[in-house]
């Protein structure tokens, strides 16, 4: 409660500028701002503050039970423990393929996308309208239906790649560890591209159309059109998107929860469901903490990473 | 704005510091737990939250229709139910357990020493009367004690069993006679693939899942063996128990088990027969049910169900998979809870159901009005029953269970041999037990 308090005193009393109100006003719109923050405060503080601090102080103990009575201190040996472990290495490498390879192929489809989307058709609106439909799937709804699609008796990829004869006999796509690997990441893909592309589409229709005629005019060609005006235009939306999704594959869950459980063999089990098995069947929750803290840690820097990166393209620009 | 980032800094590192202290002092545990006290009896009456899983034995319409009449008759008590699929039923009433949400939860036989060890279901010893530990069968009754406390009381038995396609067997000339090993089994497979009945006569529930370590089970235990040797560590890396992981990879080889099995939990391997593409499984008795319901099944009439066949030596002991429902620690309702517990595992509601779930209650088995209500079953039972295998009854069970998955899946997906497969898992495993 004490940051709400004193970020308020700070904005009200830390910014005079020339031309405020009177004092007395000014406290008054201040108290009310306090009150018109605080639930916001509250559900702030109580859902993410509050788990976060109380998750690092876990990550330092052992726990064995939800309802542990005995759980000693154990400093920072839960940390040790998950860096130690190759099956947190075997995790982490399995996460890293997942998101390179899901982000990259969404970018390439997303840019194609919205090229797409962005030319002078008619019934623009209604292809917009259907490209985004898989994204307002709910992702365990897109899991069991991309799981129907790769069931080995009666999925239809199955069923189409026999009938276009590229294949001999139906194959179980998730009952491989690599193959299934891939296969959760396409359906990831499917779902995802449209908010891609919807990122770049924003982009695409912000570049001034001043600036492909005097590329033309400049007799430059599409490829160059494109290596010269496009792609420099749309660093500003590539960047967020790359962040975006790289902190989102990251973290995946529930595509995995829901296809595969992390299996064959641990085929598909990433580090969000490591950390998850972990603490919730395992009932490791020191470990399963210190395990979701590495995670935080990542994705932070990977975040700082970017956002370094943003801010220099943005300049760039200017 | 540099001022008043290190301020709200400050203020967050002090709240940090003060809950540490507050922790410090309390001398209380990181949970939370241990602190609330005070009634938890409750007086008989309310509305309690019971927990079911949603998958083999009693359906949800089988305990809707039970709760309902438990309601008639105990018009001051309400039950909730809710239902999730098995492989979510532990970490749900893991999650659920401090905030108490659920009275009544749904045990599986691997559980208690987890669930009893670490506080999460409630000891019901004095509760339970005396008379039942010898009126109850011997399988079930380890579903809900512990150190030689009751924790739950046994909500059906159960142990996976043996059903082919008698149309099928018929076709390549063998009967039921000819499947009581499992080499009469593969011999039986070979025939039913090579006459193109069926592309894979044999489907398991493989995937990396707790269905995986009870198929093993079952094979392991007709080899011969046992998960543990007398002091209580995994010895699964010897004679059976990598003779029975190098049969199941043989027989993937030989084209004989569908390889979509490694995706398979039991109701893809129900399904599969039920769609006429498998002649043979091992499965749950209310497989038998679901074989012969019209609306999901092409083969209604045609599924023959026997004991489990046996291995080299004769042995067939089906694996240990029968169920309990206990009352959660934190329950402020557990006279209620007891009383919904003893209704739904009388044995008049176990008769009733019976098509369902087999009955807990011995003298059920010699009832003809019973056994006559699902008479191949109840045949079947008599003989699956008598001797079961069980899964090791350890605290830490689940984490040896998933080590144990990943390594037969790694075998039989020739990633490892089933000796280097076992090796690796009894290693790791050993290491978690001790």
């Amino acid at each position: 409660m004490s940051v709400v308090s004193a970020e308020n005193t700070d904005t009200l009393g830390g910014s005079p500028s020339p031309g405020n109100p009177p004092r007395r006003r000014r406290e008054k719109q201040g108290r009310l701002a306090f009150w018109l923050l605080l639930p916001a405060a509250v559900a702030v503080f109580g859902v993410i503050i509050y788990p976060i601090i109380r998750t690092l102080f876990i990550s330092f103990f052992e726990v064995t039970s939800a309802l542990a009575t005995d759980t000693p201190f154990v400093g920072i040996d839960n940390y040790v423990h998950v860096l130690t472990s190759a099956s947190f290495w075997d995790s982490m490498g399995r996460t890293l393929y997942f998101t390179i390879v899901s982000t990259a192929l969404e970018l390439t489809f997303g840019l194609i996308v919205a090229g797409l989307l962005n030319a002078k058709l008619k019934a623009r609106w209604l292809f917009r309208a259907i490209v985004v439909i898989p994204w307002a799937i709910p992702t365990i709804v897109n899991a069991a239906m991309w799981k129907g699609i790769f069931n080995a008796q009666y999925g239809s990829l199955n069923a189409l790649l026999t009938q276009l004869g590229i294949i001999d006999e139906y194959q179980a796509w998730l009952g491989d560890p690599t193959t299934a690997l891939n296969m959760v990441i396409l359906a990831d893909v499917w779902k995802t591209t449209p908010l891609v592309a919807f990122f770049l589409l924003a982009g695409l229709t912000s570049i001034p159309p001043e600036l492909y005629e005097a590329a033309k005019l400049d007799r430059a060609r599409w490829p160059r059109i494109f290596r010269s005006v496009v792609l420099p235009m749309l660093v500003p939306s590539i960047s967020i998107v790359l962040v975006l999704r790289t902190v989102e594959a990251f973290k995946v869950f529930d595509i995995i929860y829901a296809m595969t459980r992390g299996g064959p063999a641990n085929g598909t089990q990433t580090v969000a469901y490591y950390a998850y098995t972990t603490a919730f069947s395992d009932q490791n929750f020191g470990v399963g903490s210190a395990l979701s803290y590495i995670i935080v840690v990542v994705i932070l820097a990977l975040s700082a990473i970017y956002l370094r990166l943003l801010r220099r393209s943005e300049m760039s620009l200017l | 704005m540099m001022h008043r980032t290190k301020r709200a800094h400050r203020s967050i590192a002090g709240i940090g510091l003060v809950a540490a202290a507050a922790l410090v002092l309390s001398g209380c545990s990181v949970t939370g737990a241990g602190t609330s006290s005070g009634d938890t009896e409750g007086d008989g009456t309310g509305t309690i939250n019971a927990l079911f899983m949603k998958q083999a034995g009693y359906s949800e319409s089988d305990v809707a229709g039970m709760i309902k009449d438990f309601e008639s008759k105990n018009p001051k008590i309400t039950v909730k139910p809710t239902f999730v699929a098995y492989e979510a039923l532990h970490d749900k009433i893991v999650t659920s357990a401090p905030a108490g949400t659920y009275d009544v939860v749904h045990l599986d036989v691997i559980w208690p020493a987890d669930f009893a060890s670490k506080g999460i279901i409630t000891d019901v010893t004095e509760r339970f009367p005396e008379s039942w530990k010898s009126e109850m069968l011997g399988g079930a009754l380890t579903s809900a004690e512990y150190q030689g406390k009751f924790y739950g009381v046994p909500w059906g038995p159960s142990t996976k069993m043996f059903f082919f396609n008698k149309e099928m067997v018929a076709k390549v000339g063998a009967s039921q006679s000819d499947l009581t090993t499992w080499d009469g089994v593969l011999a039986v497979a070979r025939k039913i693939k090579d006459a193109g009945l069926v592309k894979y006569p044999l489907a398991w529930s493989w995937s990396q899942a707790e269905a995986l370590v009870c198929d093993y089970a079952q094979l392991l235990g007709a080899f011969g063996g046992e998960f543990t040797d007398s002091s209580g560590k995994l010895v699964t890396n010897e004679g059976a128990g990598v003779e029975a992981l190098a049969w199941m990879k043989k027989t993937i080889d030989d084209g004989l088990t569908d390889p979509a099995s490694l995706t398979f939990l039991e109701d893809d391997a129900n399904k599969s027969m039920a769609a006429g593409k498998t002649a043979m499984e091992i499965n749950w008795e209310s497989t038998f049910r679901d074989q012969n319901d019209p609306s999901i099944s092409k083969v209604v009439g045609q599924v023959v169900v026997t004991p489990t066949p046996a291995g080299p030596n004769g042995d067939h002991p089906g694996v240990n998979g029968s169920m309990a429902l206990a009352i959660g620690a934190k329950s402020k309702h557990q006279l209620a809870a007891w009383k919904f517990i003893e209704y739904m595992t009388s044995q008049s509601v176990q008769e009733q159901y019976v098509k369902s779930s087999m009955t807990n209650w011995k003298s059920s088995y010699t009832k003809p009005e019973v056994t006559e209500s699902n008479p191949e079953v109840f045949e079947t039972a008599g003989v699956a029953y008598d001797s079961m295998i069980l899964r090791p009854p350890v605290p830490n069970y689940n984490s040896v269970s998933q080590t144990l998955q990943v390594e037969i899946q790694n075998a039989l997906l020739g990633k490892k041999t089933p000796q280097q497969a076992m090796d690796d898992a009894v290693a790791a495993a050993n290491a978690n037990l001790g």
